[in-house]
């Protein structure tokens, strides 16, 4: 999962204004540390070397200087803020080779699920993606925050109930990568890790109908099941039903995941711990 | 008849809580009644918990900042080992529990360690740096430090009756809505909050008016010392700022007590909103803490250096510049949400603008050291180990100021790492700078050097051994709150940081063997002249520890350093100008309102947590008529008569005297 070690385009230009910045920044940063170690040594009172000037207290020169150096590195860190918020907004495209994969999201209590509409097929914790095609994802939660977060493919984004957020990537190489959710959601969040499998363009055919024939049916019955809170350890596959199921999460037409399950019993106000576990 | 509350509440099954809580309870009971059978008690209630003298607050601020430190600090030793040990494993701590330490741990740091903490040293120093005898409202002062108690007393009452919040500090919706954390947490959260911040509030206002209005003779605006700017920067952004905070906890405690939607998933509520404001609040409060502590480290290098603050007018200009810019860029702290690129770029340029002023600080401390005579006592290592610090902690702030690096970093352990590295690195560091820099000031003795600088060292590479690896860590991909993980590669980092957490406890335990060792030689290190670091700002001026009156006269202030100015005369002439007549001076009167008031506050948010509604009344009734009984006072003054003062104020002068006369024999 290594931030300098991109497997697509995106977290290729994210990691390379990520270096880039820091030795813009090093470039001020080191010699003022140097200059800090070096004054504060030479100028130690036991020094009979250092010439003491008490009234130097003042000099317009050393101002300017002062208030240049910060103000010249910010206006170029600027530079690359502005332009690279632009040419890396998480909605922008990312073309690729091939007709584009839509990808639906959703943030369930602990685990991911992903609605690939047009291939009518959902999957739980686990990514599958051909190699080279621009992905279109949209994200939404069933409950609580979440972010969407692929280290090695770049730019993650939250996950929020009612709400429908664009990112677009793109895996360039052939492999499996890991993914997380990078925003705590509750006792179960650390176990919300996923699977990416980058596939091959012509293998991805395959898998989607090998997926298709899956026993289990993704309908708003089972989904309402799947967002009750609990960990997913295995990686189910489904059928989807109705193409218009992130529609109807996303628009709260089927109501937000209800959270922890008071029991009667409960009467210390615990909630949910126990399952996670 | 009691809400919620039942035996249940008591985590019986969960040992380490249970085990922590009556060791504390056991540590209190045992101090009280040591207190209770030395007789102690009435000198307790009359000299410090009635007092409104704004060094006793001071110090009280301090201390309380001291204890829910190691209470903070245990948290994070927790936290270190769970990660270090939760490898494809559960580790030792369940979620539900290490949940609530790492929100604990935020929450107790920032609002009741580092805030009492800045606001401590502020209220002990500033009426004395402004060359005044006490600050604005000297009562209100003494209800803002009770309310922050209480906040502090149910953070830890929820160790051992319910839970605290599950949710992370900042407690974001709707995970903190009643439908996803419907126990008691998240009201233990925002109630202790609601009642420290009133007392913030107050705090600020007394500050920012005690700045405004209470300056000695002299004493313009560009005479005050630095500390006092950043003092009054500071209250600024509190008095803005903390009504945010308050207003966006009443909406969330409104939805949960009330069924209202400000931030529900459901009927229109919306998330966003709280992430906002909360952070419209949560930026400012970045700058509310580590403004003081530039303050410090100014007054720190500039006397430690023998020389005036270089730049000061530029140095007035960029903490002003701070206290402004601090308002615009919250927005930084969600560029994930996909706000767009505009919005992005304009908050993350925004963001990187306050690092020029902050630069230029960084730069004037520089020359400052340039040309200077540096004594290297514990607090001037604790300024250039701040310097070095810092910068990196600014690095790594710009980094994440830029968006598409921030894509990648958010909320990660790289974050982590940031926060600390500015908050430790910066905050504290400042925080012990001022500590020992003015510990002689407020107590009388100095502390032990050897043991003041094993602790810098320790607590210094015990940082570094502690972040670097968590950089590293999110540098890995590894997100923040992860109670566990099966990732092999973070493992190792986490390793060393637990390593570097140990090396800081040593730090730590430095701290604490410093203060005890000093305590027992304080003969030996008795400060009479009341100038022990060769000053140059009002408060040194004063005997250590000042009287209750701060100053027989109050000072004449000529120009900046106006003591500096005013030893150089004195040392001219080989004496002190002759003194006028003593006069009376009009003291305000102890007030046990401050102490009531946070008993009534305590028991309206305990049971405004548990739902008890008979008790939410009397407590509040309670607090409204304190309140009523302290408007109606005839008598809010005492006089110390003339002939006290000037037997007070001789002594301090025949020390000084010696001094001097010392100083000129050389």
């Amino acid at each position: 999962m290594n931030l300098l070690d991109p497997q697509g385009p995106v977290a290729a230009a994210n990691s390379t204004i990520l270096v880039d910045s820091v030795f813009i920044m090093l470039a001020i940063v080191v010699p003022t540390i140097i200059a800090i170690l070096a004054f504060a040594f030479w100028f130690r009172a036991s020094n009979t070397k250092a010439r003491f000037q008490p009234d130097f207290v003042y000099s317009g020169r050393v101002e300017m200087v002062v208030w240049a150096i910060p103000a010249l590195t910010v206006i170029l860190l600027g530079g690359v803020a502005w332009i690279g918020s632009h040419q890396l907004d998480p909605a922008a495209p990312v073309p690729g080779t091939g007709s584009p994969v839509r990808i639906q999201a959703v943030s369930l209590d602990w685990k991911w699920l992903f609605i690939y509409p047009d291939q009518r097929i959902a999957t739980v914790n686990t990514l599958t993606v051909p190699a080279g095609a621009e992905l279109n994802f949209q994200l939404t939660s069933s409950s609580v925050m979440n972010t969407f977060f692929i280290p090695q493919l770049g730019s993650m984004i939250y996950t929020m109930n009612g709400m429908v957020t664009k990112l677009n990537l793109r895996a360039d190489n052939e492999g499996k990568l890991q993914g997380l959710s990078a925003h705590f959601s509750g006792d179960g969040f650390p176990d919300m890790m996923f699977d990416v499998n980058v596939i091959s363009p012509l293998a991805f055919p395959d898998w989607v109908a090998t997926t298709a024939k899956s026993d289990a049916v993704l309908n708003e019955e089972s989904y309402t099941k799947l967002m009750q809170q609990g960990i997913e350890t295995g990686r189910p596959t489904y059928r989807l039903d109705d193409p218009r199921l992130f529609d109807l999460i996303s628009t709260q037409h089927i109501p937000p995941g209800p959270g922890p399950q008071l029991t009667s019993e409960a009467g210390r106000s615990q909630s949910g711990g126990r399952d996670a576990r | 008849m009691l809400g919620k509350l039942d035996w249940s509440a008591i985590p019986f099954d969960q040992p380490i809580p249970l085990i922590a809580g009556a060791v504390v309870l056991v540590a209190i009971l045992a101090v009280l009644i040591w207190v209770v059978v030395k007789g102690h008690l009435p000198y307790l209630w009359h000299e410090w918990i009635t007092s409104v003298d704004h060094k006793r607050i001071g110090v009280m601020y301090i201390l309380l900042a001291s204890v829910m430190l190691l209470r903070g600090g245990s948290d994070a030793i927790m936290m270190r080992i769970q990660q270090a040990v939760a490898f494809q494993s559960q580790g030792y701590l369940p979620p539900e529990h290490y949940n609530q330490i790492f929100s604990a741990h935020g929450t107790i740091m920032i609002f009741f360690v580092a805030m009492p903490f800045v606001i401590g040293l502020m209220n002990l120093i500033v009426p004395l740096q402004l060359g005044v005898r006490d600050v604005a409202f000297p009562t209100l002062n003494s209800v803002g430090f009770w309310l922050t108690a209480t906040g502090a007393l149910l953070v830890n009452l929820s160790l051992v009756i319910g839970e605290f919040a599950r949710t992370g500090w900042l407690a974001f919706p709707p995970l903190s809505e009643l439908s996803y954390s419907p126990g008691v947490g998240v009201d233990y959260y925002a109630w202790s909050l609601q009642i420290s911040g009133v007392g913030t509030l107050v705090a600020g206002i007394n500050l920012v008016t005690t700045v405004l209005k209470l300056r000695t003779r002299g004493m313009n605006y560009l005479r005050m010392p630095m500390f006092c700017w950043t003092t009054l920067a500071s209250n600024l952004l509190i008095v803005a700022a903390f009504p945010i905070l308050t207003a966006t906890l009443a909406m969330l405690l409104l939805d949960r007590y009330l069924g209202f939607h400000f931030f529900t998933n459901e009927a229109g509520g919306n998330v966003m909103m709280f992430m906002n404001l909360i952070w419209a609040w949560g930026h400012p409060e970045v700058y509310i803490l580590v403004l003081p502590a530039f303050g410090i480290f100014s007054e720190v290098v500039s006397t430690f250096s023998g020389k005036a603050l270089f730049g000061y007018r530029s140095m007035v200009l960029a903490t002003m510049a701070i206290c402004v810019i601090s308002f615009m860029v919250w927005l930084h702290h969600f560029f994930t949400m996909g706000a767009g690129p505009d919005v992005n770029a304009i908050f993350g340029i925004a963001s990187m603008i306050i690092a020029i002023p902050t630069g230029v600080k960084i730069y004037n401390w520089l020359f400052t050291m340039y040309g200077g005579r540096i004594r290297f006592a514990t607090p001037m290592l604790w300024s250039v180990g701040f310097m070095v610090t810092f910068i990196i902690g600014g690095l790594t702030g710009v980094l994440v100021a830029v968006p598409p690096a921030d894509f990648m970093l958010h909320n990660s352990m790289f974050l982590v790492a940031h926060f600390h590295n500015v908050i430790i690195g910066g905050v504290l560091f400042g925080a012990f700078a001022g500590f020992e820099y003015w510990f002689p000031k407020a107590f009388g003795f100095r502390l032990d050097e050897r043991w003041g600088k094993l602790a810098f060292w320790f607590t210094f590479l015990g940082f570094y051994v502690t972040f670097i690896p968590l950089y590293i860590a999110g540098m890995l991909g590894m997100t923040r709150r992860m109670q566990h993980y099966d990732v092999a590669a973070w493992r190792p980092w986490m390793l060393v940081a637990a390593v570097g957490m140990a090396v800081l406890t040593i730090g730590v335990i430095c701290q604490v063997v410093q203060i005890v060792v000093s305590i027992r030689n304080r003969e030996a290190l008795r400060d009479r002249t009341g100038d022990p670091w060769d000053g140059r700002s009002l408060e040194w001026a004063t005997s250590s520890p000042p009287p209750v009156f701060n100053f027989a006269f109050n000072p004449d202030v000529r120009g900046e350093d106006a003591y500096w100015d005013m030893k150089a005369h004195a040392k001219q002439q080989q004496l002190e100008h002759d003194r006028p007549e003593y006069q009376d001076i009009e003291m305000p009167r102890n007030s046990p309102t401050g102490f009531v008031c946070a008993f009534f506050a305590t028991i309206m948010g305990f049971a405004l947590i548990w739902h008890i509604w008979w008790m939410v009344i009397l407590g509040g009734i309670g607090a409204f008529a304190t309140f009523v009984v302290f408007a109606w006072r005839d008598h809010d003054e005492y006089v110390i008569p003339a002939e006290e003062v000037a037997r007070i104020d001789r002594i301090n002068i025949e020390e000084r005297r010696r001094l001097v006369s010392m100083a000129g024999a050389v």
